[in-house]
């Protein structure tokens, strides 16, 4: 733990935690006023070369436009083919190590003895200043100790129980789309239904759900962490907004609890009735971090599943048509639009040795980066890995959701969103048409969408 | 050769025929049992392989590593004689085993 982390924890009792971010914020400005601070990398977007023409030292796969430009296949296929465990030595995120191929990611993922996920997941390191604590960047044991506290918020059974209002959710949003003209599916789909879906998961309250939908995409699209755009003063005090809301939440909730009233399903409930979590609001950054985790886990990905889903079936009509003929397939389906999208395109580690992997030697030290995008595109492992086939065999061996302690815990609750989805536009529509390019996500992490129009037409029924 | 039965959480029963050389999570994949998702494929690091062992026969599946021991205590529906299939190897020696899946694979 950080000196300044401890001193947070240490005035949470007294000091709301909103004002220590903003104290943070304050000394971060001052830092940067006089030179101190660490420099934060800026991207500006210009065509990028075809892959051909680079040496293998110069590719760097860390560029945010890579996936914008539609270029990220090659860049990856020609990693893969020719240097499957690959250095880059002076990225803006400072050097890394890409690991590429199928299997060469499945061995790191599992091997959390040889690979640290402290202290962040991401290429670059946290906006400075601002050290948050989540379950996804600790290791074992403290990792299985926290994921243990709330994972039962999207076990199976829990979710169970949600489906009939997902469901219900899902078709209100479906029964108000405007049907023969163009509207986008982004905001009108895909974010709806995601912030739909986070508000019932933390009890927030409706009517500001979209709220949680900005904080989470501002929480993970800051420039020195995956290349986005959102600004360092505009960062802090998102977070500073977030911690003053969930602090409310966690007190309402408890002073609710102590009048009597029963627990609920949602996280806050069971962070507050789990012996390891119900004091975790005296340790602030560890309490945003386990929050920011679950709104920003399953917002991005779910909501660019549920866009790229569309797309593909855009690109592949007859898939579509395969899929309306028997809607059975929906199920496998689902798993096939996970692996083709792969929302997050990686995870990364440190090494904690030094270790040998493909002909490579990494360091002790070194950032090794998993791209679970590049994997689910591996040749060696796959069939036909570009094409999107909702009948593939064996669909649900993909990489998307991680391996190991950190496989991805909303795994369940992500497929039964989009399968519900995935049933109610069957039963509505007879065709959804994507109209021109859809708009691409700035970033190395999230492989999203920012806009993509559509037109829906109903289906006849008889 | 022998037989092994895994029993579905609704009671349903598949029995299956003992083959050399491959895992319980192999046998129930190419018996088409139910419930075994296994999307890792075998290598310990998914869990959705998960079975509970009928109590007298969790002593014969053989010992349990740490990394299976982790992967267990992730998933909710845990039960004291869980296992993971693609952790037991299959000998005769299991002739006669019964296993039960749980109502969810996590
Ligand atoms: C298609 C949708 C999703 C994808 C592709 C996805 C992907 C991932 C990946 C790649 C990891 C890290 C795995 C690793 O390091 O091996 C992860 C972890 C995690 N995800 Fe998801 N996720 C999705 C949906 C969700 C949802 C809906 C939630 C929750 C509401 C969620 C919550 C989490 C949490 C809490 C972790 C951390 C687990 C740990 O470290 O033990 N995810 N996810
Ligand atoms: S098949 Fe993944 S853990 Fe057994």
């Amino acid at each position: 733990m950080s000196i300044s982390t401890l001193a947070m924890n240490l005035s949470a009792r007294v000091v709301p935690m909103q004002w220590q971010i903003k104290a943070a914020h304050l000394a971060q400005k001052t830092l940067d006023r006089i030179g101190l601070a660490p420099k934060v990398p800026e991207f500006v977007e210009s065509p990028l070369p075809d892959v051909s023409t680079l040496a293998i030292e110069d590719i760097d796969v860390s560029n945010p436009f890579l996936w914008r430009q539609g270029l990220w296949g090659s860049y990856f296929k020609r990693l893969r083919d020719e240097q499957p465990v690959h250095f880059q030595k002076s990225s803006p995120f400072g050097p890394f190590w890409s690991v590429t191929r199928f299997d060469d990611i499945l061995f790191v993922d599992k091997h959390h003895e040889l690979f640290s996920a402290e202290p962040i997941i991401t290429l670059g390191d946290q906006p400075a200043g601002l050290a948050i604590e989540t379950f996804i960047a600790m290791d074992p044991p403290k990792h299985d100790k926290q994921r243990q506290a709330v994972q039962n918020v999207v076990a199976p059974k829990n979710l169970k129980e949600m489906e009939s209002l997902i469901r219900q959710r899902t078709q209100e949003v479906l029964d108000s789309l405007p049907v023969d003209q163009p509207f986008d599916w982004v905001s009108s789909v895909s974010i709806e239904l995601t912030a739909r879906m986070l508000a019932t998961l933390l009890d927030f309250p409706y009517e500001q759900r979209r709220k949680l939908v900005y904080w989470s995409d501002v929480a993970a699209a800051s420039p020195e962490t995956t290349g986005g755009e959102v600004e360092r003063d505009e960062f802090f005090p998102v977070v500073a907004e977030v911690a003053k809301a969930f602090s409310q939440l966690w007190r309402d909730k408890a002073a609710r609890q102590d009048a009597g009233e029963e627990p609920g399903f949602d996280i806050i409930s069971l962070m507050l009735n789990n012996e390891d979590t119900k004091d975790l609001i005296h340790r602030p950054m560890e309490f945003l971090g386990n929050l920011a985790l679950l709104i920003v886990g399953g917002n991005d990905t779910t909501r660019n599943s549920m866009t790229g889903g569309v797309l593909a079936l855009n690109k592949f009509p007859q898939e579509f048509d395969k899929l309306k003929s028997n809607p059975a397939l929906i199920p496998n389906m689902v798993s096939e639009i996970i692996r083709w999208q792969t929302p997050l395109a990686y995870m990364r580690r440190v090494a904690k040795v030094d270790v040998e992997l493909n002909g490579q030697t990494i360091r002790k030290g070194d950032k090794v980066v998993m791209w679970y995008a590049s994997g689910n595109r591996d040749e060696r492992a796959i069939d036909n890995p570009d094409e999107f086939i909702i009948d593939r065999k064996g669909a649900r061996n993909h990489l998307s959701f991680g391996f190991g302690v950190h496989r991805c815990m909303g795994n369940r609750l992500a497929e039964m969103q989009l399968r519900i989805l995935w049933e109610e536009l069957l039963e509505r529509f007879e065709r959804i048409e994507v109209q021109g390019e859809p708009e691409y996500v700035q970033s190395n992490f999230v492989r999203g969408y920012t806009r993509m129009m559509v037109k829906v037409s109903k289906k006849n029924r008889s | 050769m022998g037989r092994m039965t895994f029993i579905e959480h609704d009671g349903t029963r598949h029995e299956v025929e003992i083959e050399a050389d491959k895992s319980l999570m192999q046998h129930a994949a190419d018996n088409m049992v139910p419930g075994i998702d296994a999307d890792c494929g075998g290598e310990c690091a998914c869990g959705t392989c998960h079975v509970i062992v009928d109590e007298q026969w969790f002593g014969k599946t053989g010992a349990i590593n740490s990394n299976e021991k982790q992967m267990l205590e992730m998933t909710p529906e845990g039960a004291p004689t869980s296992r993971l299939a693609c952790q037991i190897e299959v000998t005769d020696a299991l002739d006669g085993l019964v296993v039960h899946l749980p109502e969810f694979q996590m």
